[in-house]
């Protein structure tokens, strides 16, 4: 718009520039206490200016948290989330578009749903699943009696076992049960048009070589953005691992790291908290997934809203 | 609606059929071992589940302890929606004035939603600590004046803040994508009349961005209610005495430190319904969206 507003101008950037600085903020506040010594940063007040130990501290929190393979680990899982979650999202709602059964709407309800309920609040059911993963089946067979009936008959007693806990899948399964992508795809799948449908059917396409050689190329947008927010997403979650894996030394992820640095009576011991550390550590654990948010920003801001709306 | 369609309905199955075990085993199970275990008393470590109707929620919802678990999570959920959503209505609307440098005001404020809820929990338990944190000058002045870790209503402060700041960048996001999707006819037809930006803001702007306030407004809520175990778990534990302790957190120390998976399983149904009652809301109100245009 062209208009001459050089006082309002001035007072719109005023404000940006205050809600960017109260944003940044507490992120300047822990640079900074990751740049100083422990007596510096323990005592007040507090330090806005930078000191010279940002690399012996980062490098000092490196180690005390053994962060090499828990990096490693946590890029295996978002990854592993990410393509998990773009294959099941695509061929689940290819199923539900793109063929003309009865179930259609009921399944994309059942996924819908899953949407409302996030992982925290069924918590304590969903680890005991992770114990076991198979023990929905095992009880269902159980109560139908089919146990039973399958023992007499065979003389073997069915007990399925899946330990998920203290493994890669036990991360990664969980997270990729979650609606969002599929609901992303389906939208995407809507508006392909029914002309393209019959011209590949009419070349003698089957249903798995358009998916494979027309959707597929075409949804890539679709792909980049729900790869971008399904990064952060995995590479954050934090109750989930907390609970699953123990074995820290080999299963850990970084961001379940911050746990162990809170700096309080049973870390410290009485003596001086290590803000330097904790707060040293913080930073690197924030970095890769902001570097997704800036960088692949437009796929990033297109994912988030159209899976939410 | 579709009319072309594949006939192969096996391979329809096929394809649906791994996200639909998974959402079984690790949504629909648990979802429902949650209402079985919140109508049974479970034994932990086995032992067999007794029937025992209402009881658990009669013992849930006659505890004092769970009745103020709920009200700090409604004060947390209201006072941290209010104030992300005014500081992003805010920005929103003056980043879509589009100034020079807007853009670079664009990512200054959405990499915040990057933060993971624990990193954001530390970082703001430093800043607010009682020894070297940015209020830590009042307590040289006179002490014990700014401590989070004894006065109940300064950790709830601390983790509003937090809640507020993590939301904001999210809600930012949606009014800047809703702001840009008016028709610029309009806001310039508006101007053609001599309405000012400010004028414009009120009078168009604000009330085109309805039906997206609202959608913000239970988002908002709903993840207050239902992702704030990090943050509060790096920023304050739940203390002190319980002062911070959000419902989703005391289903986590109720289930895994106390072993009481029945109270927990019930606090979750409890949890559920809310969520499902928001969900509701929004579909119902909300999705009939409040159209000016």
């Amino acid at each position: 718009m062209i208009e001459r507003t050089p006082l309002l101008n001035v007072v719109t950037h005023f404000i940006l520039l205050i809600g960017f600085l109260l944003l940044f903020l507490p992120l300047w506040l822990a640079l900074m206490a990751a740049s100083h010594d422990m007596t510096t940063v323990s005592t007040a007040p507090i330090e806005w200016l930078p000191g010279g130990e940002l690399w012996a501290n980062m490098h000092e929190a490196w180690i005390k948290s053994d962060f090499g393979t828990k990096f490693v680990n946590s890029f295996i899982v978002s990854v592993c989330v990410v393509l998990g979650k773009i294959v099941l999202s695509a061929i689940t709602a290819f199923g539900i578009v793109f063929f003309n059964h009865r179930f259609r709407m009921v399944i994309f309800w059942l996924i819908f749903i899953t949407l409302m309920l996030p992982l925290e609040v069924r918590i304590v059911p969903t680890y005991a699943v992770a114990a076991n993963a198979l023990s929905p089946f095992q009880t269902l067979l159980d109560t139908t009696g089919l146990t039973g009936l399958f023992e007499t008959l065979s003389g073997v007693r069915i007990a399925m076992e899946w330990n998920l806990l203290n493994s890669y899948t036990g991360l990664i399964l969980p997270l990729v049960a979650t609606a969002t992508g599929t609901f992303l795809y389906r939208q995407f799948f809507l508006t392909i048009p029914d002309e393209l449908v019959e011209a590949a059917k009419m070349d003698g396409s089957g249903p798995l070589r358009f998916l494979w050689d027309i959707l597929i190329p075409l949804s890539r947008t679709n792909m980049a953005a729900l790869a971008t927010i399904m990064f952060v997403y995995a590479w954050n979650q934090y109750l989930w691992p907390l609970l699953v894996i123990t074995d820290r030394a080999n299963y850990g992820v970084v961001v379940v790291e911050l746990a162990d640095l809170v700096p309080d009576q049973l870390t410290t011991g009485g003596g001086l908290p290590t803000w330097h550390l904790a707060m040293a550590a913080t930073l690197m654990v924030m970095v890769p997934p902001v570097l997704v948010v800036i960088f692949m920003q437009r796929w990033f801001i297109r994912g988030l809203i159209n899976t939410d709306k | 609606m579709r009319r072309a369609y594949f006939k192969n309905n096996w391979i329809a199955a096929l394809v649906v059929a791994p996200q639909l075990i998974i959402v079984f085993v690790f949504f629909y199970w648990p979802a429902s071992q949650a209402v079985y275990w919140s109508f049974t008393l479970e034994q932990p470590w086995g032992g067999g589940n007794t029937w025992v109707g209402l009881d658990n929620f009669k013992r849930v919802l006659s505890d004092g302890v769970y009745w103020s678990s709920v009200r700090v999570s409604v004060i947390f959920a209201l006072a941290s929606t209010a104030l992300a959503m005014g500081m992003a209505l805010i920005l929103a609307l003056f980043v879509d004035r589009q100034l020079r440098g807007y853009k670079a005001y664009r990512v200054g404020i959405i990499w915040p939603y990057a933060i993971a809820a624990p990193a954001v929990g530390l970082a703001f338990r430093f800043v607010f600590n009682a020894n070297a944190g940015v209020f830590s000058f009042l307590n040289t002045i006179s002490p014990d004046v700014w401590e989070p870790s004894r006065h109940g209503w300064q950790a709830l402060v601390m983790v509003i803040i937090a809640g507020a700041w993590k939301l904001v960048s999210y809600n930012f996001i949606f009014f800047l994508a809703a702001l840009q999707s008016i028709p610029r006819s309009l806001t310039e037809a508006a101007a053609m009349d001599g309405a000012g930006v400010m004028r414009r803001m009120r009078d168009i702007q604000l009330p085109l961005l309805a039906p997206t306030f609202f959608f913000i407004l239970v988002i908002n809520i709903t993840d207050s209610f239902t992702d704030s175990f990090g943050i509060v778990d790096t920023l304050t534990g739940g203390g002190p005495a319980r002062a911070t302790d959000l419902m989703v957190y005391k289903i986590y120390s109720d289930g895994f430190r106390g072993f009481d998976y029945s109270g927990a399983a019930t606090q979750s149904v409890i949890l559920m319904l809310l969520v499902i009652a928001l969900t509701f809301v929004q579909f119902r109100y909300v999705e009939r969206k409040i159209h000016y245009v």
